[in-house]
């Protein structure tokens, strides 16, 4: 039996109940403390942006493009310029990244496509270490692990090419009967290892997790059509991954352009404008700053700024292109390192 | 049983047509399969790298002036290569060959990568171990003991103690500003949101070393506190804050939608909905989130060395002036030059890399889902939510 519904003639006639989208009570509170706080973290770090450029502002203004020329950096004489610490630094990631990319490629290919699927999650785990590792430890590693042995191998790289401009050594001969080897010591190579350990991790924890989305289908595939299993990485693998390695190669070159602590224990400092990766005295920007920074002025602080914000601004360019290659590449939902 | 010719092109329907087997052909060669290998590819891929082996020795012991062992290995694995593909040309089609010296390369590559991270940590342990084994290593500063003291005077104390003080500091200002970042870039939401998630992602490449030059040119040089641990802390805090903030955001942007609907068409407030569904869904990534933070700001050392000096005795206070922490000591020991000193600058890394190995499998063991320890920490919360 259904019963219907009374009805009372006299009651009021029925209002739409009044739909509010604004919070109330613990609500409210909750917005609002949450909005205040993401307010103050955007004044913390946007602070440090503007205030960056606004430091960066008069020296750029006193030296003008200068500033970029010129690569001597003499405070007293009223001569600065970054020309050669940006040189150095891009040396110093270049070097870095012609090291890092193969190895982080294969790294995650092999985590991603060969190793065995008990192993994997420790592999993972351990390229995750190698990234929380300091990077005062690789610094310690390349200074007095690597640097002999890189100083051999650049004194063969000489050698054998040094007719490429790049390889070769001045002021040194390389078949002499006693091997000069400070000559190849402390060089933008020697960091440029020490730097590329760093970042290695980086770029393989994105390469192998853009590796991982793969869809499976996909690769099921190929294998069906007769693929080998390098056929199928060749054709459906890395053509699908090719956002998340463009884009964690170039994490990991911003990661590499603003690396101190190592640079600085293995470079010996020199302001020389010069494309010789393999012979002595280079220079970083952040170097620069580190080493610099004690006995400043506070015009000289001011260029200092000045440069650190030359600095973070190519990172920041860099980084957001990545982002973008991520991002806009086929896997989609991609780096979160 | 006779075989139809198949070379009829009209056949009534309903025949069955059997194939034909041609005598003279040559015996059919197995498929090379995904699965395990046969003995026969396992002889030939692990004979292929025992010839290699012996060539290598020949080739860098006898015939040319390559020394050492680096030059050995290097030989090795291109003559692997080598025999592996003549080897492999020799039975199977060249995609074979092709996939088998890929597969070498990419498993080389890995091991190349797994020997660098072995022959770090190894390294720094090798060099660092024999302070360890002094106990005033761990309990004493370095207060009037100059590079050259033997083990048992000194130790790495105060930096320890500086690194626990700083970071602790700095934790305690990024925790909750980058927890609280995170909730409302996903939570809460808007245009604003927007704006905030573009910056803060921005900053995450600013380079360490410019968030301490910030720092001293504020703080120090601006308004004219001296170095301190809270300066450091200040510079590690904005060095972690957008590395934080992110990270959480991440985590949290993976938290279900249709939990916070549940929650939401239950009845709970939106703030409810998040204190009792969305973080303690997402409580085991923002911990790992947060302690890679931590591990990554313990390690740092541009940003400390800018801000905080490096004292040699043991300060407690985070205003008391100058303060040393364990990266800025390995650093500024390396730098004396003394071998002795150096050695102790080993030690002190290597208790850093403990340090960092025990968050980071800290991180591992609180990230890892485990239900019988998620059940019993979120039922009671929610049994005490319905019966209050």
């Amino acid at each position: 039996m259904t019963s219907l519904p009374l009805v009372d003639p006299s009651a009021p006639e029925a209002q739409p109940r009044r739909i509010s989208r604004r919070a109330t009570g613990a609500d409210a509170v909750f917005v609002n403390v949450s909005r205040a706080v993401g307010a103050s973290v955007l004044v913390i770090t946007g602070g440090v942006g503007l205030f960056l450029g606004w430091q960066a502002f008069p020296t750029l203004q006193r030296y003008g493009w200068r500033f970029f020329t010129e690569s001597d950096w003499l405070p007293e004489a009223d001569v600065l310029g970054i020309a050669a610490v940006l040189l150095g630094t891009l040396q110093i990631a270049v070097v870095a990244m012609v090291i890092a990319f193969p190895l982080a490629l294969l790294t995650a290919l092999y985590i991603s496509e060969y190793a065995p699927a008990s192993l994997r999650s420790t592999l993972v785990s351990l390229v995750d270490l190698m990234a929380a590792i300091p990077s005062i430890v690789y610094g310690l590693w390349g200074f007095f692990l690597v640097m002999p042995h890189a100083a051999a191998f650049a004194t063969f790289l000489q050698r054998h090419l040094g007719w490429i401009p790049v390889l070769d050594v001045k002021d040194t001969d390389p078949d002499a009967a006693i091997w000069d080897a400070s000559r190849y010591t402390a060089s933008a190579f020697c960091a440029g290892i020490a730097v590329s350990m760093m970042v290695l991790p980086m770029a393989c924890a994105v390469m192998r997790q853009v590796f991982s989305q793969t869809p499976p289908g996909e690769k099921e595939a190929a294998l069906a059509l007769g693929a080998t299993r390098w056929g199928m990485i060749r054709t459906v693998v890395l053509p699908f991954g090719r956002g998340g390695i463009i884009g964690g190669t170039m994490l990991a070159l911003g990661r590499a352009l603003g690396e101190t602590i190592a640079v600085l224990l293995i470079i010996s400092p020199a302001f020389d404008l010069k494309v010789r990766p393999l012979e002595i005295g280079t220079n970083s920007v952040s170097a620069l700053i580190a080493g610099r920074f004690g006995d400043a002025s506070a015009s000289q602080l001011s260029a200092l700024l000045a440069a650190g914000f030359v600095l973070f601004v190519i990172t920041l360019a860099v980084n957001t292109l990545a982002a973008m290659v991520v991002n806009r590449s086929r896997s989609g939902a991609g780096a979160e390192a | 049983m006779t075989t139809t010719p198949t070379t009829s092109p009209v056949r009534p329907r309903g025949t069955t047509v059997l194939p034909s087997y041609d005598d003279d052909a040559p015996p059919a060669r197995p498929r090379p399969s995904l699965g395990r290998p046969s003995a026969d590819e396992r002889f030939v891929r692990w004979g292929a790298w025992a010839s290699a082996l012996g060539l290598a020795w020949l080739v860098t012991q006898r015939l040319l002036p390559l020394p050492g062992p680096a030059w050995f290995l290097i030989t090795w694995f291109v003559l692997g290569l080598v025999v592996t593909a003549v080897l492999s040309a020799l039975t199977v089609s060249m995609v074979e060959v092709r996939d088998r010296v890929a597969a070498a390369v990419v498993t080389g590559g890995a091991l190349v990568v797994g020997a660098a991270l072995v022959s770090t940590l190894s390294f720094i342990v090798l060099r660092g171990w024999r302070p360890l084994l002094h106990g005033n290593f761990f309990v004493d500063d370095m207060a009037g003991v100059g590079p050259k003291d033997p083990f048992d005077m000194g130790g790495i104390a105060h930096a320890a103690v500086g690194s626990m003080i700083e970071i602790g500091i700095a934790l305690v200002i990024v925790l909750p500003l980058g927890i609280g970042t995170a909730i409302f870039m996903t939570e809460v939401g808007g245009r604003f949101a927007g704006l905030v998630r573009t910056i803060v992602e921005a900053m995450t490449a600013l380079p360490s070393v410019v968030a301490g030059l910030f720092v001293y040119t504020t703080v120090i040089v601006v308004a004219g506190w001296p170095r301190s641990g809270l300066a450091a802390a200040l510079a590690l805090a904005v060095m972690m804050l957008p590395i934080v903030a992110r990270a959480a955001d991440v985590v949290l942007r993976v938290v279900p939608g249709n939990l916070r609907e549940a929650g939401l068409s239950l009845g709970a407030s939106r703030w409810r909905t998040v204190w009792h569904v969305v973080l303690p869904t997402a409580r085991p990534g923002l911990a790992t989130a947060v302690i890679l933070g931590v591990a990554r700001g313990v390690g740092e050392t541009s940003p400390v060395l800018l801000t905080s000096g490096a004292a040699a005795f043991m300060v407690v206070g985070p205003t008391d002036g100058v303060m040393n922490s364990l990266p800025l000591y390995i650093y500024t020991t390396v730098r004396s030059g003394e071998p002795q000193a150096i050695t102790r600058a080993f030690a002190a890394a290597t208790v850093l890399l403990a340090l960092v190995l025990l968050l980071f499998v800290l991180a591992r063991v609180v990230a890892r889902p485990k239900r019988a320890r998620r059940t019993r920490t979120t039922r009671p919360r929610a049994m005490k939510e319905t019966t209050s």
